[in-house]
């Protein structure tokens, strides 16, 4: 059987085998509990600070600023969940956008039955929030502000400076979801203001189930799962030490910036030969706004699912907005967020690269798309209507 | 979304996909919100079903239906064709996840649309 093309590290990652590795010995024989005093304990609490200070290293944060935890998903629900109900004697306002992972989003639904109010703030149509939209938002009672920093389905980067100031100048918390952006492009606590980062490791080449939230020094924050006091009495449960130290290899692997520069090459690539194909439009946007790794493509006429299913039967791992691949029957809400219609939004691909993509995958996915999309255009009652 | 082997290798290669130029009848269903959209072509000779085909704006599970339906109702006279139900285009696929059900519904609609469009015709 042919080798997997795999396009859809925006969903989750291949592990590094180098990363695997460095996990192996975590398992069966360095296995102690960090609490405990004794040599295999001492070795695993080494081995759990050693990890803490790569990645607070990787975007210029101090070693307890990091907090880990069981995903991307977690730390945002602690950040949001967390700063909220440590703060609601000052106010409970929060601000967020329509384009957020579902973690963000279900979270402050969730805060809406507790009392808290929330903004969803608009996007333009390439997926940027407009820092004066923010500034309008905010009100005396605002406590947060949580902003994705790459997008997971059309590749916006924000400018977590520009929307940091404006939180800063409020005295207001800015949390950002940095999930798909992390060691693609800069991410600096020195220089972006940001009080908390949603960081994790499955979509760098690292293990599943295992992220970290950074946290500002000096950030007012209640813990929310109780127990043994770990991770300086924010978040208990004695630690993932395989999980930690290949979270921490993989930050170590990724950090090298001639990845990011192969898969903005090879992500050009992709786009310049889809858009060949007539009646079709990039959604989000280009050049060094849009994440190194991240393509997403509306064909006029068909159907996403079709297009991915069809890839797939040529061995080609994607991705869609459409309605038909989702539970709900309803399309992609970012999609959606940035003005596409039901049949653009239907209609969409996401191709997202990671450092072991090469030149000839993508040569591949380009000879054989064009024609499943001519394919289903004929057998599509819209595909006449196609110039 | 996890879909059969019959389903799959139908959406591979549909028998009956395309269009039927100078059809007798042709029907029409569904609506772009959801994705799906059905267009069925009909040839129609002493009541019975000559050759048939179909045309989907829709997902695999769309394509994999239509495809069973145009087996199910080709060659059968329209009064029986009417009697196909989604149950047995969904019996032809294996099974189809529960969310997809409404895919093989959409099928017997075109096909019933497509029918009374016929009917309409031969009578006025």
């Amino acid at each position: 059987m042919r080798k997997k093309i795999y396009l859809d590290n925006g969903a989750t990652t291949m592990m590094d085998p180098k990363v695997v590795e460095a996990m192996q010995p975590y398992f069966s024989q360095k296995y102690g509990n960090a609490s405990s005093n004794h040599s295999l304990g001492q070795e695993a609490k080494i081995a759990l600070e050693n990890s803490r200070k790569i990645i607070a290293k990787s975007i210029n944060a101090k070693p307890q600023e990091i907090i880990f935890t069981s995903g991307g998903t977690e730390s945002s629900n602690f950040a949001l969940k967390g700063i909220a109900f440590a703060n609601k004697d000052k106010g409970n306002y929060i601000i967020t956008t329509k384009v957020e992972h579902k973690c963000v989003l279900e979270s402050c639904e969730w805060l809406e039955t507790q009392g808290f109010k929330v903004t969803y703030l608009d996007v333009d149509k390439e997926g940027f929030v407009n820092p004066k939209d923010l500034e309008k938002a905010i009100t005396d009672k605002t406590i947060l502000v949580s902003i994705i920093h790459g997008n997971n389905e059309i590749g916006t980067i924000q400018d977590l400076k520009q929307l940091g100031n404006i939180c800063s100048k409020h005295n207001i918390y800015f949390h950002t979801d940095a999930c798909q952006s992390y060691t693609k492009t800069e991410l600096n606590v020195k220089k972006h203001p940001v009080d908390l980062i949603t960081l994790n490791a499955h979509k760098i080449h690292g293990p599943k189930g295992v992220g970290a939230l950074y946290i500002r020094e000096r950030t007012k924050i209640m813990a929310w799962q109780h127990g043994g006091g770990h991770e300086y009495n924010l978040r208990s449960g004695t630690e993932n030490i395989p999980g930690i130290v290949g979270f921490a290899e993989s930050v170590k692997l990724a950090l090298d910036k001639k990845h990011v520069t192969h898969m903005t090459k090879l992500r050009d690539k992709l786009i310049k030969g889809i858009l060949e194909i007539r009646a079709t439009r990039l959604n989000g946007p280009i050049r060094d706004k849009r994440l190194c790794n991240n393509v997403n493509i509306s064909f006029n006429g068909v159907e996403g699912e079709a297009v991915g299913g069809y890839l797939d039967q040529k061995g080609i791992c994607s991705s869609t907005g459409s309605a038909c691949s989702e539970l709900t029957l309803e399309p992609s809400y970012v999609l959606m967020a940035i003005g596409l219609s039901h049949q653009e939004a239907n209609g969409s691909l996401r191709l997202t690269l990671s450092r072991f993509n090469t030149g000839e995958e993508i040569d591949y996915v380009l000879k054989i798309l064009p024609g499943i999309i001519k394919k289903l255009r004929v057998m599509s009652p819209l595909g006449k209507l196609i110039k | 979304m996890i879909y059969s082997k019959k389903t799959i290798n139908r959406f591979k290669n549909p028998k009956f996909a395309g269009e039927i130029k100078n059809a007798d009848a042709t029907g029409e269903v569904g609506n772009i919100r959801c994705g799906d959209i059905m267009k069925i072509f009909l040839k129609i000779d002493k009541d019975t079903i000559k050759d048939i085909k179909f045309q989907t704006y829709g997902c695999i599970a769309a394509i994999a239906a239509a495809d069973a339906m145009c087996e199910l109702a080709k060659g059968k006279k329209i009064k029986d064709a009417l009697k196909i139900k989604s149950e047995d285009i969904t019996k032809k696929l294996g099974v189809l996840p529960a969310i997809k059900i409404h895919c093989s519904v959409l099928g017997t609609e075109a096909l019933e649309n497509a029918i009374e469009n016929y009917k309409r015709k031969k009578n006025s």
